[in-house]
């Protein structure tokens, strides 16, 4: 056994950014810098209402449950639409909308506008509180 | 309405606690090769790292045990994920747990220390928060390109 400084200096610095990561992973933050979201980027129509905009790829565990809560959600609702891009083949779409991990999803209202973004897997009840804050 | 799916992936599922019971021992594995900075240990993780990015994470020594003595006796529902997140940070691993041993070979022994420090770090997170590295990090890479 030589030193046990380094396993305690890793491990601080890990649980630190651990319990960052756990609280702030799938929490919807509010934008209103963001840009708008055309039909043309997307490849998709927009939502009525809503367009809930997911990007996944294919190493990340959570971007299953997030596209099943997604999938869950959306049903029933007729001015709601979800999208689930592949991050992997729109590199491009990712620079421009500054993706930075998976999944993210983006909360765009019926102009285009993205006003919501979420990254990692969001809980139900924030996805219904965001949908319900949109007319 | 409905959910559009511009690419849709299929591949195999496994059990997801099989993982994270290996990333716990994985984080006991790679905290004794930091403290003793014993080359032998980490080459015995790579090796179980090697097995888990070239044949998958649930081929490992460490999902036989999580298969054979720990499944049993754990009661909780069974969660499945795609086999490629894990298969991914198997790779990640290796690729730390190489250039370890590069580094406890040349007889520099910072490399050896940063590379254990690096996986030791990924490993705590996937074992205490379930951390997900391909999530974090694979589209990071992408981008560079």
């Amino acid at each position: 056994m030589k030193s046990l400084i380094p396993i305690v200096v890793v491990l601080s610095i890990a649980s630190a950014y651990g319990i960052w990561y756990q609280r702030s992973r799938g929490v919807i933050k509010a934008q209103n810098k963001a840009g708008i979201i055309t039909e043309e980027m997307i490849g998709a129509a927009l939502g009525s209402r809503v367009t809930l905009v997911q990007f996944s790829s294919a190493f990340c565990t959570p971007c299953r449950a997030t596209r099943a809560l997604l999938e869950n959600v959306v049903e029933g609702l007729n001015d709601v639409v979800h999208i689930d891009i592949d991050a992997e083949d729109h590199l491009a779409l990712v620079r421009q909308l500054n993706i930075l991990s998976t999944p993210t999803t983006l909360i765009v209202n019926s102009s285009g506008q993205e006003v919501g973004r979420a990254v990692g897997a969001p809980k139900r009840e924030q996805v219904l509180n965001a949908l319900s804050a949109i007319r | 309405m409905s959910t559009i799916k511009i690419s849709p992936t299929r591949s195999t599922v496994i059990d997801a606690r099989g993982p994270r019971f290996g990333a716990v021992i994985t984080t006991a594995v790679l905290a004794t090769a930091l403290a003793t900075s014993n080359l032998w240990v980490i080459v015995a993780q790579a090796i179980v790292f090697a097995i888990g990015a070239f044949r998958g994470p649930q081929f490992t020594p460490y999902a036989a045990i999580f298969r054979n003595v720990v499944k049993p006796r754990l009661k909780s529902e069974v969660v499945t994920e795609d086999v490629r997140p894990p298969q991914f940070a198997q790779s990640v691993g290796l690729l730390f747990a190489l250039t370890a041993i590069v580094g406890s070979l040349t007889g520099i022994s910072a490399i050896f220390i940063i590379a254990v420090s690096f996986a030791l770090a990924a490993a705590f997170l996937n074992a205490a928060f379930n951390f997900c590295l391909g999530c974090e990090i694979y589209l990071l890479i992408l981008r560079l390109r």
